[in-house]
Parts: C-alpha cells; structure tokens; sequence
C-alpha cells in the first residue's frame, strides 16, 4: 500500500521521506494548487531539488495543480504543468476538464492523476476520466463508504487513492463555493478556503471567545475551552432555533483502523491531508502511518491510534468510510 | 437576452409541482425550462409520472425543455437513471459529468451550473463534446464570464434569480436537523419548500439547507447586471424556481430583458416572495458573493 504525504515546503518534504513516505504531493507556490497559503509551497527551484532529493531515496512527487484555471489567464496553470513535466514530477494531480485535455494532449507521457477537487464519485465518472483523458489514478471523494469504494474499484481499470487522516471536507469536493459566497475566496478559484485573511476573534467581558468568518459569526467557545478553526462547514449555527453544528463538528479523519479494509476494498495508495502543516506533525503522522502499512504488509494488527492529540478539534471521526450518518 | 428556468431545486408535493409546470407554460414568458430531480434521487418517484405531461404541455406553449442530470452521482440506482435520461429522447442537460458517460454519441447536451465549467478551455472541450449551451457556475466573476463568452462557440447563460446552489454532499443537513439518518429522512426536506434557513450565531440569515444541498439564505439577482452581461454576449439568464410569486418574476425579467421595467423597479416588486427577503450579486462583481451592489 503506498503512502502519499503531503509536503508544504522543502523541509516538509524531507521530514515525510525521512520518516518514510513513499510518495510525497506538493504544489508550486501560486494558485494553481489548492493550498495557495502565504508561505507555502514550492520555487521551479525547489520544486527541482526536491524531485531530485525523493527520487535519490526511492520516493515518489506528486505535484498538485488542483485548482481550476482563471478564465483568460490560463498561462499559470500550462505552465505548471510544463515545468512539472521537466522537473522530473512522477504525477501531476488535476481537476479541470479544460486542464486535463490541454495535459493530455501537450504532455501525453506525463502521468496524471484525477483530483478529489474533480469529485468523481462513481465508476462512471472514474471510467469517463480514464478514457477521455488516459487519467491512472483517481483520488476518492470523501464522500464514499468502504463498501462503495469496494465496488467501485470492481467497475474500474485505475487506481484508487483516498484519504485516511487530516482535514475532512463534508461537502463533494470541488463542488462548494462556501467561502466564496462569505469571503469573495474559494478553493477552486483561489486555493483557500475560510482563508485566515477573513478571519477575526472578539473576546468578551467573561472570556467567551466569537470567531468570525468574513464578517459572520461562526462559532463561540467559553473560557478555556478549545477554539477550531473557523471553517466555514464546521462552524456552529442557528436554524429554527436549534443552534449547533448543522453541517458537520468540528472534527478531522482519521481512518488509521480501517487500512485493512481499504486494502481489500482495493485501494492502491493512502493520502494523508495537510501541506499546510508544520515539517514536525508531518513527520509524526508520516512516521505512525508507515509503520501501519509496514503492519499490513507483514500481516501484523495495525497499532492502535497514537495520532488523537494531532486532530483538529481533538476530535476525530472515520467521515463516510463506517457512514454512520446514512 | 433568453430567459431559461432552471431545475426546481426544492422538494414539492406532486400537486404543486404539476400546478407550478402549468402556470409556467400557460403563463411564463420565458424560452426555455429545464425540468427534473437535481438535488435528490429519493424525491424523483413523488412526482416522476407527471414530468411526460408537464414536458407536454411547455412544448405545446411554445417553450424548449431539457431534463436535469443528479448534481451528484453515486449510487447505482442513480447512475441507471442517468442512462436511463438520454433514452427520454429529450436535451439533456448535465449537472456532473457522469451523465457524459452514457451520452450517445452525437447528442446534443446543455451544460448546467453544477459542473465546474470555469474557464475557456473546458468550456472549449465542453462545446467540442457537443455542449449546445452552457450555464456557467454562480461563483464566477463578471470578467471571467466575459472571457468565456468571448471564446466559446456555444451560448452562454448565467445565473440571474434564485437562492445560489453552493454546496452539495453526499449528507443529508435536513436529516441530520432532524437526528435522522439519510436513509431514514422520512422526507423531512419537503416542509421547507424553498430551503430551511440556516443563522449565523448573531442571527443573521446567511444559507439555507435543502436536503444534501446547501444555498445561499439571500436571492441572487442579476437585473442590475444586465447591461454588463449583455456586452460580455451572455446570451440568458436562469431563473430558479421559487414557491410564490415566480411567474412575475419571469413576466419582470421578460419586461427588464425588454426595455420596459428598471433593474430597481423588479427588485422592489419581487423582494416580498424572494426566498429570504434579501437579495445578493456578489459573485459578478462584489468583494464576496453575499455582496450586494444596491446596498445602501
């Protein structure tokens, strides 16, 4: 079962192969990939040396050009791609239909991987992907149960990737202009989401921290108690008096038990979510899950999760994959 | 500038479904309507035997029609119905790409609003699939609009009325409202018949849910985009259906399209019935999509 981890910055992509990825994704520092955070993100140098320093030590890169291109100023996006190809990359990771053709048809040696931004979500759609833009591997929509991915995989010729630990986004992915409509930014059109630039917090006489999105008010915490991240499907609301969490809790994946399941389900590759994170979570969350695909491999039982404190919100879910909301 | 009617995204009762395709074709003067179960396949059965008789009589007062894929598609069931769509012999217009892959070759197609059409190159691909028109995403800005319009060969339709579909998931929110599970959803989305809406902790309106879809609490409204649609060579404006009062909003929009009704004048006479009683068209050309031009 192969291992793909994310990498926000250089140092964070030697730490995931140091700790034993066998495939790390990051993306070029612009919006072209749907982590366009300040500071994040890779040079054409960096991107350079660091497809040379994983293919030194047996490891794959992957580089994400997830977002979908701006109308009249698709330049960026072709030349990511291009630089991509002459960097050596093993995969570029798309979800345009415009940008897959254009790969497909200037780079057809270039391999390309269908992003879970592209949301296709059953063999139909994979198989359409397949044929129409020679696509090898598909990264599953949160939004499937272990059950359905099983049976997809038995109506497909490519490869399956899906997510097992870190952000959890609860609507189809690609498909939600959310932050858009609060904040003017979205993860398709500028690679953000609930971008901190929108975010503000008001303390209170008694402690009561309200964290604001754009101007709405989206979640309150007592004193000491924890503060998520204001995300906009997470956030806590109000509909016909009812207030609380109507989308989702603030909560992250983690599917670490489910490993073997998935790997009988069929799944080629593991993908841990979070480029935007520190070099040191990488490594630790790299670390755990190596050593449960190691498990799986020698038949041993996968360890039991050490990763509870590394969850947003500390709390942690296996999202659609046991689906106890159907 | 064409008017098309777009999806009813809401879940009706059967007889205010087929009361609502009636007033429509008898009294709507629009050019197009695009029918059928966007948002959910467990709605389709409720009122699936009255679709032949709607499509009938809109054909007969002289309007085109074009079935609705599923926004989202993953069940077998639902990949079956979308075969099962391009056999009605009607256009059908794609709401996810899935139903792509069961498109006969050679038919004709329209593009709807759900599929992530953001730029000219898929907008491109799209036409040489043999997109007939495409409805572009509500997120995109006015520039973007016009970029795709100017190199596209198909006709370009944008989003003019209606609660903004946002978000969709494999969840259902009114279910979850309810604390009950999808597949036990008793149907609960259809006592909310144009969303239930959703507060921000302050109390502001800010969306609303609509079974596994989520949109805007404020009623998109592009009257007061026209003349810059109209020079980017958008070509219509989709209409969303709403409970009340949606015939004078097609009869404003025809007399807006026309020259004889002000933008200001239709957004004072369709505020009372515009679900959420606010109206937004940020996404064109505001700072954030909620933005609206004509705020005070």
């Amino acid at each position: 079962m192969e291992l793909v981890c994310p990498a926000g910055t250089p140092a964070a992509l030697r730490a995931a192969v140091a700790a034993g990825a066998h495939t790390v994704y990051c993306g070029y520092a612009d919006d072209t990939n749907a982590r366009n955070f300040p500071g994040l993100n890779f040079s054409r140098a960096e991107m350079e040396a660091a497809i040379a320093h994983a293919h030194a030590q047996c490891a794959k890169v992957l580089v994400a050009i997830n977002t979908f291109p701006r109308a009249g100023d698709p330049g960026p996006w072709h030349a990511a791609v291009a630089d991509a190809a002459a960097a050596g990359a093993d995969a570029v990771i798309l979800a345009d239909t415009g940008l897959l053709a254009h790969t497909a048809e200037h780079h057809p040696d270039l391999r390309r991987h269908l992003s879970v931004q592209a949301a296709a979500a059953n063999p139909d759609a994979i198989n359409f992907h397949a044929e129409a833009f020679g696509v090898k591997r598909v990264v599953l929509p949160r939004v499937l149960s272990v059950q359905e991915i099983t049976a997809i995989n038995r109506e497909i010729d490519v490869e399956t990737e899906v997510f097992v630990f870190g952000g959890l986004c609860v609507m189809a992915e690609g498909r939600c202009s959310l932050s858009s409509y609060a904040t003017g930014q979205s993860p398709n059109m500028n690679g953000v989401c609930s971008p901190a630039s929108h975010v503000a917090y008001d303390e209170d006489a008694d402690g009561t921290l309200s964290a604001r999105l754009g101007g709405f008010t989206i979640h309150r915490s007592a004193r000491g108690e924890p503060a998520p991240y204001p995300t906009l499907c997470k956030g806590c609301f109000t509909s016909n008096a009812r207030t609380g969490y109507v989308f989702e809790d603030p909560t992250s994946l983690d599917a670490s038990q489910l490993i073997p399941q998935l790997a009988k389900a069929g799944v080629s590759a593991l993908k841990i979510e979070g480029r935007q994170r520190s070099r040191a979570y990488v490594a630790k969350v790299v670390r755990a899950f190596r050593a449960a695909t190691d498990a799986l491999a020698a038949g041993r039982p996968i360890p039991p999760g050490t990763l509870a404190a590394l969850t947003e919100g500390q709390s942690a879910t296996t999202g659609a994959y046991a689906k106890t909301w159907r | 500038m064409d008017l098309t009617v777009g999806p009813n995204q809401f879940f009706w009762g059967a007889e205010t479904w087929r009361d609502f395709y009636a007033e429509l074709a008898d009294e709507a003067p629009v050019d197009r309507v695009v029918l059928g179960e966007l948002v959910c396949s467990k709605r389709l059965p409720f009122y699936q035997a009255d679709i032949p008789g709607a499509v009938e009589r809109l054909q007969a007062a002289g309007k085109r029609v074009a079935l609705t894929s599923l926004a989202l598609v993953t069940l077998k069931r639902e990949r079956k119905l979308m075969a099962e769509l391009f056999e009605t012999g009607l256009e059908i217009e794609v709401n996810d790409l899935t139903a792509l892959a069961h498109l006969p070759e050679g038919a004709a197609f329209g593009v709807g609003p759900l599929v992530n059409c953001y730029n000219e190159g898929t907008a491109a691909w799209l036409a040489t699939r043999g997109a007939g028109r495409i409805c572009l995403p509500p997120e995109l800005p006015l520039t973007s609009v016009t970029a795709i319009t100017a190199a596209c060969p198909a006709p370009v339709e944008v989003w003019g009325w209606g609660r903004l579909p946002l978000a969709i998931s494999g969840r259902c929110y009114h279910a979850r409202l309810h604390d009950r599970a999808k597949d036990n959803c008793q149907f609960v989305c259809d006592t909310d018949p144009d969303g239930r809406e959703v507060e921000t902790l302050d109390g502001q309106p800010f969306l609303a849910v609509n079974g596994v879809q989520t949109l805007s609490a404020a009623c998109a409204n592009a009257a007061h985009q026209l003349g810059p649609l109209r020079n980017a060579g958008v070509s219509a404006l989709r209409l969303s259906p709403q409970s009340a009062g949606f015939t004078a909003v097609c009869r404003d929009f025809r007399a807006l399209a026309d020259g004889r009704m002000s933008a200001a004048e239709l957004s004072a006479r369709n505020l009372p019935d515009a679900p959420g009683g606010a109206y937004c068209d940020g996404f064109l050309t505001g700072m954030s999509g909620v933005a609206w031009s004509q705020a005070g």
